[in-house]
């Protein structure tokens, strides 16, 4: 049936049609694996910081109590924070560009298109909330919920955008959750959990869905 | 197999048309440039398929200046959104009958 199986093709190039018009899918899973190593670079310099390891749990001390005494490098821990932050969101968002803008190039897309634009749109509420949440966090003093808090609301920001581009990324999301939420009943375990979710987690899912979806294109 | 055939949409005939109304059945206005990237169709092609769906008020279009450009944006109307859907049953049966003779 000559008919049936033109049919079948003009099913299959709506259905792309469909997804490449509301999905943006040329986010490259090596976006993820740059911004994991971003986050782990910057715990690292916060562990630097206050002058613990990843495995210092059993010190009374908990991370943030340590925070707050710990005046370092000429600065206290806020600013070393906020610095630390800002350092690591620049590089993983340059990062991020890079790659996905390398990945719109061979797959021939544009970056800046209706999908990508509602793709950050979905995002953006979820982030600057919990971005500005996070800083009265860290003005008031509650540093133990500095960490847990950008997990949630980072969590949320992906499940959000996850309807606009690789379905891949709503599972990332809700583990990041769990993380954060998690990390608000342990407070002890949030810079540890922040690692596990902004660091091996993104190189987790970035790498596999490099693996999924761009080996064979580069 | 003749029933069904005749609920086949005449208008969506087409493969470019079928494309115009997949990405307006799942979005809410999508300006011309848009569609003529996604359908990889020239200006000429894409005008030509628009106006029949637009004849038989599948879709409507509206124009807006964005700074000092003229823009055309389109969506489906309801009436288009249902027909394509039925378009859309109708070649479903139409596979599934294909596929049972095959079996």
């Amino acid at each position: 049936m000559n008919d049936t199986r033109q049919q079948l093709e003009h099913l299959a190039e709506m259905r792309s049609l469909m997804e490449r018009s509301t999905r943006f899918l040329s986010l490259s899973g090596l976006s993820g694996v740059w911004a994991g190593l971003c986050a782990l670079a910057g715990v690292f310099a916060v562990y630097q910081y206050l002058e613990i390891g990843p495995f210092a749990f059993q010190d009374s001390d908990l991370y943030y109590n340590k925070a707050i005494r710990t005046i370092k490098w000429g600065a206290d821990y806020r600013s070393v924070f906020v610095l630390i932050a800002t350092l690591v969101l620049a590089a993983a968002l340059a990062g991020g560009v890079f790659f996905t803008t390398r990945k719109a190039r061979i797959r021939g897309e544009r970056v800046w298109d209706a999908a990508s634009k509602r793709l950050l749109w979905a995002m953006a509420i979820p982030l600057f909330t919990g971005g500005l949440f996070g800083l009265a966090l860290l003005y008031r003093g509650y540093v133990g919920f500095l960490a847990p808090s950008t997990l949630i609301f980072y969590g949320l920001a992906l499940v959000s955008g996850s309807k606009f581009t690789l379905r891949d990324v709503e599972q990332l999301g809700m583990l990041e959750i769990g993380l954060g939420l998690l990390g608000t009943f342990f407070p002890g375990y949030g810079l540890a959990l922040w690692a596990v979710g902004f660091g091996f987690l993104h190189i987790f899912y970035g790498a596999w869905m490099y693996w999924k979806y761009e080996r064979t294109e580069s | 197999m003749k029933d069904i055939l005749s609920q086949l949409n005449p208008a969506f005939d087409h493969r470019n048309r079928l494309g115009i109304m997949s990405v307006l059945a799942v979005n809410d206005w999508v300006d011309y440039n848009t569609l003529k990237e996604l359908l990889n169709l020239t200006d000429g092609n894409l005008a030509s398929h628009l106006k029949p769906l637009e004849a038989q008020e599948y879709i409507e279009y509206r124009k807006q200046f964005v700074g000092r450009r003229p823009q055309t944006t389109y969506a489906a109307t309801e009436k288009g959104k249902l027909a394509f859907r039925a378009h859309l049953d109708a070649l479903e049966a139409m596979l599934k009958i294909g596929k049972d003779m095959e079996d």
